[in-house]
């Protein structure tokens, strides 16, 4: 094999490690999903709806705090109902969020949830959020938002305080359904 | 070694009267050139303006921290300064220095007439000029340069990042597309182009680290594309990687940028390890201790920088399952690097050491880089990291690890090697002058940096505390006195380029390898016919 002939061999291979490091930074986005779902990392709950039943345990109590933040630019006003509720494991309890949209314009907002302590992020479950979609006000609306949702029993022992907070971005500008679709 | 040096100068004189020819004139052989000397060259004046332009910006950031309060500049200049001292110094100074050594030295230590690769070598030096002009004529726009740390977090160098960041991210592409395209003429030179009889297992250990290295490059480099193209689409094209208002995540961008910045600290270090290996047994007249301990311990280091990239990212919210991994497997990363150190002690040990300037550079490397070792070790630590993280702390611990390690390393590199690339001896009074007022001024600068960094100095912020005055001004006059001193090292080499006392094929009388069997100043074209190693 002449020089010039394994020189295009290795660069060729070499080549190959170079393209498949530059996919495997575009692939640590779904690895880390995947990972972050799996191991309840970042507070992050499912995106779904769940569907589940589960028997209320009325002998344990949780109490649970609701934060309703806005994100840095976000004009609408935005708060949970109650600060907080104290819930039995098992059952289905309701929220309500409230929002208005203080501006002259139409503005779509998506909220974004996250428990802490993170690793009672797989524990909680929502049956119904109104961060499934996108809110779209008119200028001066008002809305109540539900989210529904149950603790589950397998709750850790240790966990007794769990923080749901959400915070609203303003994605009028860059609404693309897609991307924020299955929240 | 005889029959090496006959059939070298034959070799070469044979090719002088036949077609080949010597450098061209004028301005045109610089910008053609394929000559792996000529390009290594380059690179390592090319890293030089970038260090004392990096180091400039550390004068500014010195001179502002000089007092507390704010005195020379406002605080979103300051921020640039940091993130421009930063990016210039890794990817303008640091690692073409080292890219410049391999050109340099690779071809000349295994016995190969030039890198495998001499067109695409051109091309990838050609474009580092490009891309700084690009980064740094950021700093003339209106809304200023990246003012978001070398790191470049998001959002800070997304949503709230100055416009000038598309030039940023674009600059970032073409160093790494030059370093990759380095790293595979580095490889491809290394494996195919060995003098007969220089097996793997017989190479110096700078081709080794360097040949490591080059993997480290070309697997990170195109992560770290990846990552700038994630932010261009997220400022420019409607995505959200890295915003949660679309379903991403800013935290998935450090995962990213550490994948790639782990196994970048360990390339801005590996071929400083390899260069001291050379320069430790030259003057302590013994071969290198543990030769083969030395190859696989950078293999592990290689393979565990890999794994060990959330260890910057204690405290933003990773599970204890991951901090307890990531704690565990970087504090592994001390036991190679202990053998390392522990071979280059054992190499001294009862040897008849002078100390020639590459000697001091070299054996002050051994010792600061292991302090910035434990300082790391301590930074290992997830429970007391929550406490020193983003202190001053932190700057003590990089500073120490990079300015004695990566750029002691590539002083003693010079010194040990200016012989042989000009022909002259450097002069040696000088030269220790330089070391001493380098050792004086970077401790000075840097060791104070940890006391303050343990009292709670944040790094990054332009003014602080008065508690923190005093250490803060002592490491000002440290930095300044640092920073004169390289001047004086462009002072040293150019009074070699033109004169001194003729070198002689091996100035050093405990050096090995082939590149002193070669005359001084090395031909153009060497190794035209391979020697035989034997």
């Amino acid at each position: 094999m002449s020089a010039a002939t394994a020189n295009r061999h290795l660069i060729q291979r070499l080549l190959v490690v170079v393209v498949a490091m530059f996919g495997f930074g575009f692939a640590l986005v779904p690895i880390y999903e995947v990972m972050c779902q799996a191991l309840g990392i970042n507070g992050k709950t499912s995106g779904a709806a769940y569907e589940g039943v589960q028997v209320e345990n009325e002998a344990r109590t949780v109490r649970v705090q609701f934060l309703a933040t806005n994100s840095a630019d976000m004009v609408w006003e935005f708060r949970a109902k109650n600060d907080e509720l104290l819930v039995h494991p098992g059952a289905v309890n309701e929220m309500l969020f409230i929002a208005s949209n203080p501006s002259n314009r139409v503005m779509t907002a998506q909220a974004v949830p996250s428990i802490a302590p993170s690793v009672a992020a797989s524990y909680f479950h929502k049956t119904e959020c109104f961060c499934f979609t996108q809110q779209v006000l008119q200028p001066g609306q008002r809305i109540e938002m539900p989210v529904r949702f149950i603790v589950d029993r397998d709750l850790p022992e240790d966990v007794h305080h769990l923080t749901l907070a959400y915070t609203l971005f303003d994605i009028t500008a860059t609404k693309s359904p897609a991307a924020v679709a299955g929240r | 070694m005889s029959a090496v040096i006959d059939s070298t100068h034959k070799g070469h004189g044979h090719a002088g009267h036949d077609h080949h020819h010597g450098p061209a004139k004028g301005l045109m052989r610089w910008v053609l050139t394929t000559n792996h000397k000529d390009i290594g060259t380059m690179y390592l004046w090319f890293s030089f303006a970038m260090f004392l332009l990096g180091g400039s910006f550390a004068m500014v950031i010195r001179a502002e921290l000089f007092q507390p309060g704010l005195q020379i500049v406002q605080p979103e200049f300051f921020n640039q300064m940091t993130t421009m001292h930063g990016l210039i110094m890794v990817f303008g100074a640091v690692m073409p220095a080292f890219v410049g050594l391999a050109n340099w030295m690779v071809p000349l230590m295994i016995g190969a007439p030039d890198m495998a690769l001499p067109r695409m070598n051109n091309f990838s030096f050609w474009l580092l000029p490009a891309a700084f002009a690009i980064m740094i004529s950021t700093l003339f726009s209106d809304g200023g340069g990246p003012n978001f740390g070398w790191t470049f977090y998001a959002p800070l160098s997304t949503t709230y990042a100055p416009e000038s960041v598309t030039y940023f991210i674009f600059a970032v592409h073409l160093m790494g597309i030059s370093s990759i395209m380095g790293g595979i003429n580095i490889i491809a030179t290394v494996l195919n182009l060995r003098a007969p009889g220089m097996t793997l297992m017989k190479m110096p250990l700078f081709v080794w680290t360097w040949l490591i290295t080059a993997f480290l490059l070309i697997a990170v480099m195109p992560v770290l594309a990846g990552c700038v193209t994630m932010m261009l689409m997220d400022i420019h094209f409607g995505t959200s990687f890295f915003s949660a208002a679309g379903g991403g995540d800013p935290v998935l961008f450090q995962h990213v940028f550490w994948f790639f910045g782990h196994p970048e600290v360990y390339i801005m270090i590996l071929p400083a390890f390899g260069a001291v290996s050379a320069i430790i047994p030259a003057f302590s007249r013994k071969p290198l201790f543990g030769y083969t301990s030395m190859v696989y311990a950078t293999s592990s280091i290689a393979f565990l920088s890999f794994i060990v990239w959330a260890h910057h990212m204690f405290v933003v919210g990773i599970p204890l399952v991951g901090e307890l991994f990531f704690m565990y497997a970087t504090m592994l990363i001390a036991v190679p690097t202990g053998v390392k150190v522990f071979n280059w002690a054992a190499t001294m040990w009862q040897g008849s050491l002078t100390f020639e300037t590459p000697m001091l550079f070299a054996v002050a490397f051994v010792i600061l880089f292991t302090i910035g070792g434990f300082s790391g070790l301590m930074l290992a630590m997830a429970p007391a990291d929550y406490q020193y993280q983003d202190t001053y702390f932190v700057v003590a611990h990089f500073h120490y690890v990079l300015v004695p390690g990566a750029i002691f390393g590539i002083f003693a590199s010079v010194y040990y090697w200016l012989p042989k690339w000009t022909g002259n001896m450097y002069d040696e009074t000088l030269g220790k002058l330089h070391f001493w007022l380098s050792f004086v001024g970077m401790n000075l600068a840097f060791f104070p940096m940890h006391f303050v960094g343990l009292a709670g100095m944040p790094r990054r912020i332009p003014d602080y505390n008065l508690q923190f005055a005093d250490f803060n001004m002592v490491s000002s006059i440290g930095a300044f006195m640092f920073g004169a001193t390289q001047l004086f090292f462009l002072f040293i080499v150019i009074k070699c380029i033109r004169g001194g006392k003729p070198a002689g094929d091996k100035p050093w009388d405990g050096a090995e390898g082939l590149e002193w069997t070669l005359p001084s100043p090395a031909p153009y074209h060497t190794f035209q016919t391979p020697p035989d190693v034997k």
